[in-house]
């Protein structure tokens, strides 16, 4: 009797459980398996589904392939401006947020708007904004002749131009996370502290270094890895910057090259594909545990 | 003796006046980014109501316009097909949303309260799972979908996205901290486990369930890259495709209005979902971050 509904307990659990599992099993775990082995699959053919050869044919593919090297360098480009430079605004503003009363659930609450907007669509606003036509050069250029510049066209222009505006968009996309998390950060370090500080006659700026900065580091290091990993994932705001035909316009990045092996005019490759996302995912991989290295010896310092 | 006091006094004159430049530049300094954040808003529900033939003859942009019209907006909604767009996206969040919360509220359910054997080595397999990444799996997803003929259908756009880790782990957390003894209380009084879970649990994780419908429902409406894979029929198209499509090929490459009042169209429904739902929305990103 206990036995029976011991059995029919663990049934339960499982069939609570089985919704879960098969669509993970599905859409998850096969799928991640499977990658691998389109990976190493030479000479895939899509509609026959069939192949020649078990090899690394397909890695070296990629890596020789121009359009790769390059989506490679935009993609690098990209972190290593947009990761510092949003962490630090973000740090930044949020300090000076922290440090007001008034006013702050408004600024909280437009600052957090990018985050709940259609990435395509207000892209759309930030290429009418930088676009040079032939009937209007656009208002940011209208800004840049009001400063003594010329004009640029930044979306179909030189690629420095393109690329500055890709990573003002980026900044502009990802601040909303990062202010949010800081702000919390900032919020649940405990007021003794700074009280200790100040009956000590500490300077702003000290506190601010010995106190603030450490109590809130670990959530800095938070963002900067989860900002690392957003941004070598870059696809969709690129695409609403300059289109789907990314190869062409020089701005293609690693995830676009996968969807471009995949899918459209240039797509039927799974096994290019694979073996761009799995380059792709060993490059974020090293550069977390490069990154938690260095968090995890600054912490013992 | 006399001195020194007057010195003290300067000196926390100096130190008042900095205080307030300090103060000036810091309010300077929020207010422009504000200015940053809202600008692209403004532009483009400025740009949605100027007239085409007013946009176009501007070649120095105008800050404002005097005579605003609405044509623009019923262009949008004649010339192309914005309202299936936004429909296709309505049954696309709700159906998605709908099934997610079935999923995840069963299997948080069996690990939050049920005791089966090989239970902690399924949740931590469970939790392994929530650091794969979706691009490494697209590609299978990709495949998979197409041998199953599910390219341009409802069921190929929602499958896929129907379960999430994260959300079960977020339940199961909050279904821990209801108390054992109304389980208990109920299991004395013949209730069934089901009907525990719907008449105890989910009334009690009501605050959980409606964060995590609100930011899947803004996950789905921001969804661009997948449908892009599995759809190349517009009848199939939602708001993100349709924005694309109607960049590359909608209206003429040049109305420009028009194209802002599509987007005005797609995004103003978040903003509002967001301005209602501001608290819950900002405190579940701050706990888990979809973008991230």
């Amino acid at each position: 009797m206990n036995m029976a509904k011991g059995r029919f307990d663990n049934l339960k659990g499982w069939l609570y459980l089985l919704p879960a599992i098969l669509f993970l099993g599905a859409f998850l775990v096969y799928p991640l398996i499977d990658v691998f082995i389109y990976s190493f699959e030479e000479g895939y053919n899509f509609t026959s589904q069939t192949y020649y050869g078990v090899g690394l044919y397909n890695y070296s593919y990629v890596l020789h392939d121009p359009y790769f090297l390059q989506a490679v360098k935009n993609t690098f480009i990209l972190v290593i401006i947009t990761v510092p430079l949003s962490t630090g605004l973000a740090l930044l503003i949020s300090v000076a947020l922290h440090s007001i009363t008034r006013f702050r659930n408004l600024l909280q609450t437009i600052y957090f708007l990018p985050y709940v907007t259609n990435t395509l669509a207000v892209g759309l606003v930030f290429m009418i904004l930088f676009k040079k036509t032939a009937y209007s050069d656009g208002m940011i250029n209208l800004l840049i002749n009001f400063f003594g510049g010329s004009s640029i066209d930044f979306i179909d222009g030189p690629y420095w131009a393109k690329m500055l505006v890709l990573c003002i968009y980026t900044i502009w996309v990802v601040m909303p996370f990062k202010i949010l998390i800081l702000t919390g950060a900032l919020a649940s370090v405990n007021e003794d502290y700074y009280k200790a500080a100040r009956v000590d006659g500490t300077s702003k700026f000290r506190i601010f270094r010995k106190i603030t900065l450490p109590m809130i580091s670990p959530m800095i290091f938070y963002l900067v890895i989860t900002g690392f990993i957003g941004a070598f994932k870059a696809y969709s705001d690129v695409v609403a910057l300059f289109g789907t035909d990314l190869n062409a316009a020089e701005m293609n990045t690693i995830v676009g090259y996968v969807y471009d092996m995949l899918y459209g005019d240039s797509g039927g490759y799974p096994s290019y594909a694979s073996a761009a996302a799995i380059i792709l995912f060993v490059i974020i991989l090293t550069i977390t545990c490069i990154n938690l290295l260095v968090s995890g010896r600054r912490a013992q310092r | 003796m006399m001195e020194s006091s007057v010195d003290f006094s300067k000196a926390e004159r100096l130190e008042k006046a900095r205080a307030r430049v300090f103060g000036v530049v810091k309010g300077v300094f929020l207010a422009l980014w504000a200015l940053i954040v809202l600008f692209p808003f403004y532009w483009m529900v400025l740009t949605s109501v100027k007239s085409y033939s007013a946009y176009s003859s501007e070649y120095i942009p105008k800050f404002f316009t005097l005579t605003p019209t609405l044509q623009n907006y019923a262009d949008a909604f004649t010339e192309v097909p914005l309202a299936r767009y936004l429909a296709n996206t309505l049954i696309f969040a709700v159906v998605t949303t709908a099934l997610m919360l079935v999923v995840i509220t069963l299997a948080a359910f069996a690990f939050a309260r049920l005791q089966f054997r090989g239970k902690n080595l399924v949740f931590v397999f469970f939790l392994s799972l929530m650091m794969i990444p979706n691009e490494l799996v697209i590609i299978t997803n990709f495949v998979t979908i197409t041998n199953l003929n599910l390219r341009n259908s409802y069921a190929g756009l929602i499958l896929p996205s129907v379960t999430s880790v994260f959300y079960i782990y977020l339940l199961k957390e909050n279904f821990e901290q209801i108390p054992d003894s109304l389980y208990y209380a109920a299991k004395v009084d013949g209730t069934s486990d089901f009907k525990y879970l719907w008449k105890v649990m989910l009334p009690i994780s009501k605050p959980t369930l409606t964060t995590v419908t609100i930011l899947k429902v803004i996950e789905c409406w921001n969804s661009y890259v997948w449908p892009r894979l599995i759809t190349d029929d517009q009848n199939y198209y939602l708001v993100s495709n349709g924005i694309q499509e109607i960049r590359e090929n909608g209206f003429g490459r040049e109305n420009i209005p028009a194209m802002m009042a599509a987007v005005v169209v797609i995004s103003v429904p978040l903003i509002v979902l967001f301005l209602i739902f501001r608290k819950q929305i900002m405190a579940g990103v701050s706990r888990g971050g979809l973008k991230a």
